[in-house]
């Protein structure tokens, strides 16, 4: 079976999902991401989803399980290069991934999780305001 | 006027991955916009996953469909696993047996342009979806 | 009754040997009904071009339009269906064209009316209908693929996503939403927020007249379909009456921010950008 490589690069792991996964691949990416970040130590997550075609409601449900699971462990994740045709669709099934942040690219993406460690803000349930780092 | 069809197992979760890339090789072929394509491929993705999980395994089939006007894509999920006792509730939002988000069914309706469903409780279930280029 | 092929070649001797006389008298028919609409040059052109297309297709011994013989006459009779629909004529105009030629051909034939000639006549006849035919159908498909041309170029004008700043662009919406531009507008805002790596969009709908639930349906869409990529839409431009009806209809727009105007949206989103980046 294949696996999603974890990347850590300072206190973030990043994962860049670039096939078309099995549930069990899926699944197996859920358990090696909730490991590394206890044996790292990391605060910060991020899932590149920029080269997958379609998000059902599997990976959907697995992207949420992984959010909270982090969230226990005191790493945000953040979703990122959700493609605009992957959204139209998630919406039409009515998958709307409530407590996933999310973000265009994979820089924003690192900039909104800086800009929540500089504020040292405990968790709200607003909707995510996102960050522009300014030139 | 159909054109063969191609028929895949669906017994392993490798096999919903293959049905994906099929429909997907097809909605090509077909002309599907991007968005129609990522529809249908998700629907078929959520369908499969089905077939798979409360079908015990089962067949697809993918043809490719043409009416006066335009062209389209019909897929057969077909199991025979324990089918579907009550068919309304199964389609509401929300309801699941199988610890998912229960969108699976309702969700995957919403996607494509035709939905047909025949279920017999202890004999199994059949789903037809169509989606027409626009 | 069908031509034979022996038919078709003493048909295609006698366009041969009458070449003058019938491009002479088609084109004057054809100006008739045209009422002077085409210059008589033009339609001397196409009278000369079709009758030599027939002549041809008849000589190869076509007794059938379908034929490979008659390659050269279909696309003769197209380009003509092309540029009647372009230029504006009505179909029945420009089938009457082809029609017209039985009447120049009959004239032509005279006093040759023994039965043979008459049977063959009847042939021909009916081979000149099936031209007309064809005809009229390019014709149809012609204006179709012209207002579906037409139609996409709208699509094109009216819907375009411009840059307003560092991170924000906007859509300003100007007409009828109808479900199919709605979905061209949501797609093509979506695509510019990912090529220019924008995190905030602008919705204005100043110059939309009226709003009901589908259009609402459809904006409500796209702004959660932007926020699961990561971006934050606001719409502006939201005319008192068309408040009046959202809040009418019942329709949530939750917590979506919305501002009165396009400048007020584009300050909002300024002010958002100190406020997280600071």
């Amino acid at each position: 079976m294949e696996r999603v490589p974890v990347l850590k690069i300072g206190d973030i792991l990043l994962v860049s999902i670039q096939i078309d996964m099995e549930d069990q691949v899926a699944l197996q990416l859920q358990e090696d991401l909730a490991e590394r970040i206890v044996a790292t130590g990391v605060h910060g997550v991020i899932i590149d989803i920029s080269a997958l075609d379609i998000v059902d409601s599997f990976v959907g449900r697995t992207l949420a399980t992984i959010a909270s699971v982090s969230r226990v462990l005191d790493a945000e994740t953040v979703v990122v290069g959700m493609r605009p045709a992957v959204a139209i669709t998630l919406v039409e099934l009515g998958l709307s991934l409530p407590g996933i942040r999310t973000a265009l690219n994979v820089e924003l993406g690192i900039a909104m999780l800086g800009s929540r460690e500089d504020d040292g803000e405990p968790e709200d349930d607003e909707p995510d305001p996102v960050v522009v780092t300014e030139s | 006027m159909n054109d063969e069809s191609q028929r895949l197992p669906v017994v392993t979760d490798q096999d919903v991955v293959r049905v994906r890339q099929l429909v997907r090789t097809v909605a090509v072929a077909v002309k599907l916009s991007l968005v129609d394509q990522t529809k249908l491929v998700t629907a078929a993705s959520e369908l499969a996953r089905n077939t798979l999980v409360y079908g015990g395994g089962g067949e697809v089939e993918v043809t490719r469909v043409h009416n006066e006007r335009r062209g389209g894509i019909r897929i057969v999920f077909a199991d025979r696993g324990p089918g579907i006792a009550d068919l309304d509730l199964a389609l509401t939002d929300g309801y699941t047996t199988g610890g998912g988000l229960g969108l699976g069914l309702s969700g995957a309706r919403r996607l494509v342009d035709e939905f047909d469903i025949d279920t017999e409780p202890g004999k199994g279930t059949t789903i037809t979806i169509v989606k027409w280029c626009r | 009754m069908p031509l034979s092929p022996d038919e078709a070649r003493r048909f295609a001797a006698l366009l041969e040997g009458q070449a003058e006389q019938l491009a002479s008298r088609w084109t004057e028919l054809v100006a008739a009904g045209l009422r002077g609409r085409l210059s008589s040059a033009e339609l001397r052109r196409q009278t000369t071009d079709l009758r030599r297309a027939f002549q041809q297709a008849f000589a190869g011994g076509a007794t059938d339009l379908g034929q490979d013989a008659a390659a050269e006459l279909r696309a003769q009779l197209t380009e003509l269906s092309s540029g009647r629909a372009r230029q504006g004529f009505s179909a029945t105009e420009t089938a009457v064209s082809i029609y017209a030629f039985k009447d120049v051909t009959l004239e032509v034939l005279g006093d040759q009316s023994d039965a043979a000639t008459l049977r063959d006549y009847v042939a021909f006849s009916s081979f000149v209908d099936q031209a007309a035919l064809f005809t009229f159908d390019s014709y149809v498909r012609i204006r179709e693929s012209i207002i579906a041309d037409q139609a996409e170029q709208l699509l094109e004008l009216s819907t375009p996503v411009v840059k307003l700043w560092e991170g924000v662009v906007a859509v300003p919406l100007v007409g009828t939403l109808d479900s199919a531009r709605a979905q061209v507008v949501m797609e093509r805002l979506l695509q510019t927020l990912v090529d220019t790596g924008s995190p905030y969009a602008i919705i204005d709908i100043t110059g939309v007249p009226a709003v009901d639930t589908q259009v609402a349906q459809h904006i409500l869409k796209t702004v959660v379909a932007a926020r699961l990529m990561g971006a934050d839409c606001i719409i502006s431009g939201i005319r008192p009456q068309i408040a009046q009806t959202i809040v009418a209809l019942g329709i949530e727009f939750g917590d979506i921010a919305t501002k009165s105007s396009l400048a007020d949206a584009l300050r909002y989103v300024i002010s958002q950008n100190k406020r997280s980046g600071r």
